[in-house]
């Protein structure tokens, strides 16, 4: 029996799924991590919390974290708009919307830590 | 012997938007549909909020200052303790996901078990953290 393909249905694979395991599991770490750094740096002020963010290491990973975090988001928003919007008009409309938001943010975040 | 001819329970199929209030969700679905929930809430509020706080934070000693006045506003206060839960529910949630893909706490009572935790343990880290934000200690 062939399947009813619509154009903004999911890819009926494994990958999306596994992927949000794993962006999952990447972001629990970095989270993790992340506190562990946050608890040791001692009395906050814009020295000590711009430091945490000022070695290279910290840098990339807290870059990827957000390329997880984006992945992660937009599997899930895609499942959600799947579950309540029917129209496909509407629905690719809040996938662009959505994948435009997710893309800025991810440069966003990259111009703030490369400001630091 | 209790009776239970003639008490017609209510049966859903297919649920409508309705139906919702009267539908009685097991412990595991109200933790499902918070994650979903928690999940839509850090993308629409919580992105675009902590990036500006982020920016802020990081960008210039003077902007710090910004950042430090925008956080002390009480309703600042009140969005980020929702986002906390927010995070605390989707990670603690997402955890037991992760356990029951793995086969672990398949049974009925483990799986009820679990559910209760995410939501106490979620709950109960926002209100120390919601302690914290408030200056209380």
């Amino acid at each position: 029996m062939a399947m009813n393909k619509v154009i903004t249905g999911a890819h009926y694979g494994l990958k999306d799924w596994l992927a949000q395991r794993v962006t999952a599991v990447i972001m629990a770490l970095f989270t993790l991590v992340f506190l562990v750094i946050y608890l040791m740096s001692g009395k906050l002020d814009y020295g000590t919390w711009a430091n945490i963010f000022a070695p290279t290491w910290m840098k990339v990973l807290t870059v990827m974290a957000f390329l997880s975090l984006g992945y992660h988001a937009w599997i899930g928003l895609r499942d959600i708009y799947m579950d309540y919007i029917k129209p496909a008009s509407i629905r690719l409309f809040l996938e662009v919307a959505t994948i435009l938001a997710l893309v800025g943010y991810g440069i966003w975040a990259v111009a703030i830590l490369w400001r630091v | 012997m209790p009776q239970l001819t003639g008490k017609k329970r209510p049966q859903f199929t297919n649920i409508h938007v309705a139906q919702i209030i009267g539908y009685r969700l097991p412990l595991a679905g109200i933790v499902s549909i918070l994650h979903r929930i928690s999940g839509a809430l850090l993308f629409l509020i919580g992105l675009p909020f902590l990036l500006y706080l982020f920016d802020n934070s990081l960008s210039s000693e003077m902007s710090y200052e910004t950042y430090r006045g925008v956080v002390s506003h009480w309703f600042a206060k009140l969005v980020l303790l929702v986002l906390v839960w927010g995070y605390l529910h989707h990670f603690c949630a997402g955890v037991r996901y992760l356990l029951l893909d793995l086969h672990i706490g398949l049974e009925k009572q483990q799986s009820h078990n679990s559910a209760v935790s995410v939501m106490v343990v979620a709950l109960a880290l926002t209100f120390l953290i919601g302690l914290k934000i408030f200056g209380v200690f």
